[in-house]
């Protein structure tokens, strides 16, 4: 697993994101419309490609790309 | 564990009924174009039933009873056994079971019951009814829905758009040649709060807790008396569990994945059921839905899946499936079943 790996996977997913305009450091939350549901969206995607469940507490914490990333790796290991 | 194994109990008949009355997800008034298109992205809902105020779950249920006791021409005196699955009984007490017996006519031998579970209610209600069956009862007449309508706040975007109404009647008989049936019952009341309407019983009574909506976060305003739901613990609760527990029950029934040929889950979201399917890498044509047209329908949604989706299929085959229902209590349960071919109708409340 590699960040590119999971930009990849989320700009696949939000049909309100550009491809190829998300980095490491971009903020989730800043994209059109957040709400609950992409939040939702977001969780099954990471269950579904990395096997982890992330918890809404989690989630919380959770602003940019790199902090996904890392709550992933953590929770993975 | 709550394991149970079933024979010489046959389904010879599931029938579903729902209001005519249909609204879009798109005609819903607080949601914007952007959120109602992320809403049916995610959900699948497009559209959902909602009864009228003098229609109940128990009269969308009556209707297909009634309808499934005609065109079978069913002995009535020979159904000895009748269970009610909603969590929107139409009264206080008595249950509303009871007066379902009278109504369609059974004979006063007949044992009924109310059985108050939501979305694992169907699979629930089935154990119950079958372990009553096996015992040597001649047939038994399960309705399972809800009238979930009722129950929302129109100023909560989480759930107000979520529900649809309808009835299920599933007929049930004694047989020495039917096949076994595998279930695998779970619950979890640590998850009470998750799908919860607080006051209206004994806890909090109607008439000494009255609440005003209030503002929890934008665009979910409500009161104490309406439906409240934690998206977020639902959705992980599902994640965990349900995929893991399909799993145990087919270990259990000694059956292969790969040999079920429908898995018919509780039609709560798409998005649910999708990463269950993924998680079991299963393709979509092996998982019925009828979310989008009718909404999530609680206990009702897996009979009304089958009556509606899985109509011609069950009426001429033989299947094996899965059936799984999860949600509201926590509460999860799985049975693994052959059926088919039986008769099935969808019909709508006039």
């Amino acid at each position: 697993m590699n960040i590119q790996e999971l930009i990849e996977h989320i700009e696949n997913e939000f049909d309100e994101l550009e491809k190829g305009k998300l980095q490491s450091d971009s903020s989730i939350r800043d994209m059109e419309g957040w709400s609950s549901m992409h939040a939702l969206i977001l969780i099954a995607l990471v269950d579904n490609h990395y096997d982890v469940l992330l918890t809404g507490e989690e989630l919380k914490n959770v602003f940019t790309v790199e902090d996904l990333y890392q709550v992933i790796l953590k929770r993975g290991t | 564990m709550a394991k149970i194994t079933i024979d010489k109990v046959k389904v010879d008949a599931i029938y579903s009924c729902v209001p005519t009355q249909k609204t879009q997800t798109t005609e819903y008034a607080l949601f914007s174009e952007v959120e109602s298109s992320l809403f049916e992205k995610t959900t699948g809902i497009k559209e959902r039933r909602v009864a009228p105020d003098d229609v109940t779950c128990s009269d969308l249920c009556f209707r297909a009873a009634e309808q499934l006791i005609s065109d079978l021409t069913i002995n009535k005196d020979e159904i000895e056994v009748l269970i009610f699955v909603s969590q929107s009984p139409d009264y206080f007490l008595p249950a509303t079971a009871v007066t379902l017996q009278h109504k369609l006519g059974l004979s006063t031998a007949c044992m009924a019951l109310d059985i108050n579970l939501g979305c694992s209610g169907y699979v629930y209600g089935l154990s119950v009814i079958s372990s009553l069956i096996t015992t040597g009862f001649k047939k038994g007449l399960l309705l399972a829905g809800d009238k979930s309508t009722i129950s929302t706040s129109f100023n909560d975007k989480s759930t107000y758009p979520l529900f649809g109404d309808a009835g299920t009647a599933t007929l049930l008989s004694f047989d020495k040649l039917a096949q076994r049936m595998f279930f695998d019952l779970h619950s979890d009341g640590s998850g009470k709060d998750a799908i919860i309407i607080e006051y209206g019983h004994s806890r909090y009574p109607y008439n000494k807790f009255k609440d005003e909506e209030r503002e929890y976060e934008k665009g979910v305003k409500r009161s104490k008396n309406h439906l409240a739901l934690d998206g977020m613990k639902v959705f992980n609760f599902a994640l965990k569990e349900v995929a893991k527990s399909i799993d145990d029950c087919l270990k259990y029934a000694n059956v292969e994945k790969e040999n079920v040929d429908y898995f018919v889950l509780h039609q709560a979201n798409k998005l649910i059921n999708d990463s269950v399917r993924k998680k079991m890498k299963l393709s979509e044509d092996k998982f019925p839905m009828s979310i989008g047209e009718f909404g999530n329908t609680s206990s009702a949604s897996i009979p009304l899946t089958i009556a509606a989706a899985l109509k011609r299929q069950i009426e001429t085959n033989h299947l094996t499936l899965l059936l799984s229902g999860f949600g509201v209590g926590l509460s999860w349960a799985n049975v693994l079943l052959k059926i088919g071919p039986i008769s099935t109708k969808h019909l709508e409340y006039d």
